[in-house]
């Protein structure tokens, strides 16, 4: 047994360490490949060191002049994150049970995904342009974006945790003869719950950050200002806005963090 | 005789190529504790679940089961009339299908779902005299001071209990038990024991258990169903599954099986044994 095994090992490590060298030549053929595609000068960097002394000096000392306004549209930024995010999480719950094989039959689930394939496909910006165009430059366009991103996002990280749920107790409900709306009230969300609130959560920070930037494109909240002072060469003042961002996203991030683990 | 509880007729059953039930017919009377034995992969519990709707026959061999008179399943679909009667029927699983994050208290009162009205199921707005009841569906099983505990923070045996509890709630008049105790340790699987055997005398209702252990079986059942490789090899009263007819329905059976014969017996079997042809058993069918 023993030297049949020793017999079956060797030209199987031979074919590995092939494998393994193909591997890397491919993996190293990629990264030449971008490289060029991704027009990289690192030399650049060295040449026009001055520009960007410059330009780095222009964004101090940062002015707190326009403070208070900055403040307010960063609250209107995450009162954006919130209802975006909101909407999203009570058309996620429906939508991804039935994007659940384990749920429902395929000719369900299927046009269900893909759907939901196709709201986390396109960028909050391009919704978000979309949006101005239908409901007028503002929030309400940038929540619009928001929300129908982050509902892709959310089914599909919803339904993963559904399929991935115990048979069981939902077994355990069915045979007591309630029904299927039953069956996932009392064995199935219970189970799915503490997850679901975790990604939920999640989303509401990278949505924070992702609705700072919506108001470039018309849709509200603390990116109209963002823009405004850099396209009117305002550094000083664009120094200012990050800082409330960093500051802003940083709480918020430790917060869910802390809330998020309770549910665990 | 009138209605039986279950009558099962011509079941089949393939997964794949492999098939795991082969023309099962039986019945069961009103007020029968029946164990359901057979090496394990012999279809015990397969069939079980067939008798509930949770899996369906094969669709072109017919085959049928129904529940008190009432039709579950026939050629492989589901009635709708299904979802009543497993109201009137209590399944208590190896694994108990709990729902862990939810209390026992909650856990039992599930067993209320399929008899409420609609509207409230949905909320799950539990009437203060169901609760009640489900209070003493625990006493009867001995855990009405755990019912504020998460289903997850019992040991097995509890948890089993608690499934019992909630086939109380149910008022069930069938239980069916697929392999109760095989999870458990020696004691909790006899207080499981007991109290299934508890119902079945007080409550009369018609017990159908399947166990791996025979010594069990032979304590608290009449009458015994057995299995083997999906075909019913016996059926009759338990004092007729004589020593002869056990080694034959373990015998030929996989390896662990062999070894665990082996390991009780104290001794070896031959090894010609396992190619002879079973006995062909008399199955006298109750009716």
């Amino acid at each position: 047994m023993n030297t049949h095994a020793s017999q079956m090992t060797a030209p199987l490590q031979r074919r590995r360490s092939w494998f393994s060298l193909i591997a890397w030549g491919v993996l190293l053929g990629v990264l030449a490949w971008s490289w060029q595609g991704a027009e990289m000068q690192p030399s650049l960097l060295v040449t026009n060191a001055d520009n960007m002394a410059t330009l780095a000096g222009d964004f101090f000392p940062p002015t707190f002049g326009n403070l208070g306004h900055y403040i307010n549209q960063m609250l209107v930024t995450i009162q954006i994150a919130i209802w975006g995010t909101l909407l999203a999480i009570i058309v996620a719950v429906p939508c991804s049970l039935l994007s659940s094989e384990n749920l429902v039959p395929w000719w369900v689930y299927q046009p269900m995904r893909r759907l939901m394939d196709a709201c986390r496909a396109i960028n909050e910006l391009v919704f978000a342009m979309l949006f101005v165009v239908a409901v007028g430059l503002g929030p309400f366009a940038g929540t619009l974006a928001l929300f129908v991103h982050t509902t892709g996002v959310l089914a599909k990280l919803f339904s993963e945790a559904v399929e991935a749920s115990d048979a069981g107790p939902m077994e355990g409900i069915r045979v007591t003869g309630a029904g299927r709306i039953e069956e996932i009230i009392f064995g199935l969300i219970p189970q799915v719950l503490p997850l679901w609130i975790s990604v939920s959560l999640y989303r509401f920070e990278s949505n924070i950050r992702s609705a700072t930037v919506l108001g470039m494109v018309g849709g509200g909240g603390i990116g109209v200002a963002l823009w405004e002072t850099m396209r009117g060469f305002q550094f000083a003042e664009t120094a200012t806005i990050m800082l409330v961002i960093i500051v802003a996203v940083t709480l918020l991030d430790v917060a869910s963090q802390r809330l998020r683990k309770r549910f665990i | 005789m009138s209605i039986p509880t279950i009558n099962a007729e011509g079941l089949n059953k393939s997964f794949g190529h492999r098939q795991v039930l082969n023309d099962i017919s039986f019945r069961v009377a009103t007020g029968e504790m029946v164990a359901l034995i057979g090496p394990s992969g012999s279809g015990k519990s397969t069939l079980l679940r067939h008798l509930v709707g949770l899996t369906c026959g094969n669709r072109t061999q017919g085959g049928r089961v129904s529940l008190m008179g009432r039709e579950v399943q026939a050629s492989g679909r589901l009635r709708r009339a299904a979802r009543i009667e497993r109201c009137r029927t209590g399944y208590i699983f190896q694994q108990f299908n709990l729902v862990g994050r939810l209390s026992v208290l909650t856990n039992v009162l599930v067993g209320q779902l399929g008899s409420m009205s609609r509207l409230r199921a949905l909320c799950g707005r539990f009437t203060d005299q169901e609760r009640q009841r489900a209070r003493a569906c625990l006493a009867r099983v001995g855990l009405e001071e755990l019912i504020d505990q998460r289903a997850n923070t019992l040991s097995g045996g509890q948890m089993q209990r608690v499934a019992i509890a909630r086939v109380l709630m149910q008022d069930a008049e069938l239980i069916l038990a697929d392999e109760p105790i095989a999870s458990l340790d020696p004691r909790s699987a006899r207080e499981v024991m007991e109290i299934l055997s508890r119902i079945h005398a007080e409550d009369g209702r018609t017990v159908v258990v399947t166990l791996h252990q025979v010594d069990i079986a032979r304590r608290y059942c009449h009458r015994a169903v057995a299995l083997k490789d999906g075909r019913l090899y016996f059926d009759g009263p338990i004092n007729e599954l004589t020593d002869e007819r056990l080694q034959a329905l373990y015998e030929n059976a996989d390896l662990d099986e062999l070894r665990a014969s082996e390991a009780s017996n104290g001794e070896a079997l031959p090894s010609d044994r396992r190619d002879r042809t079973p006995h062909t058993v008399v199955t006298p069918v109750l009716g």
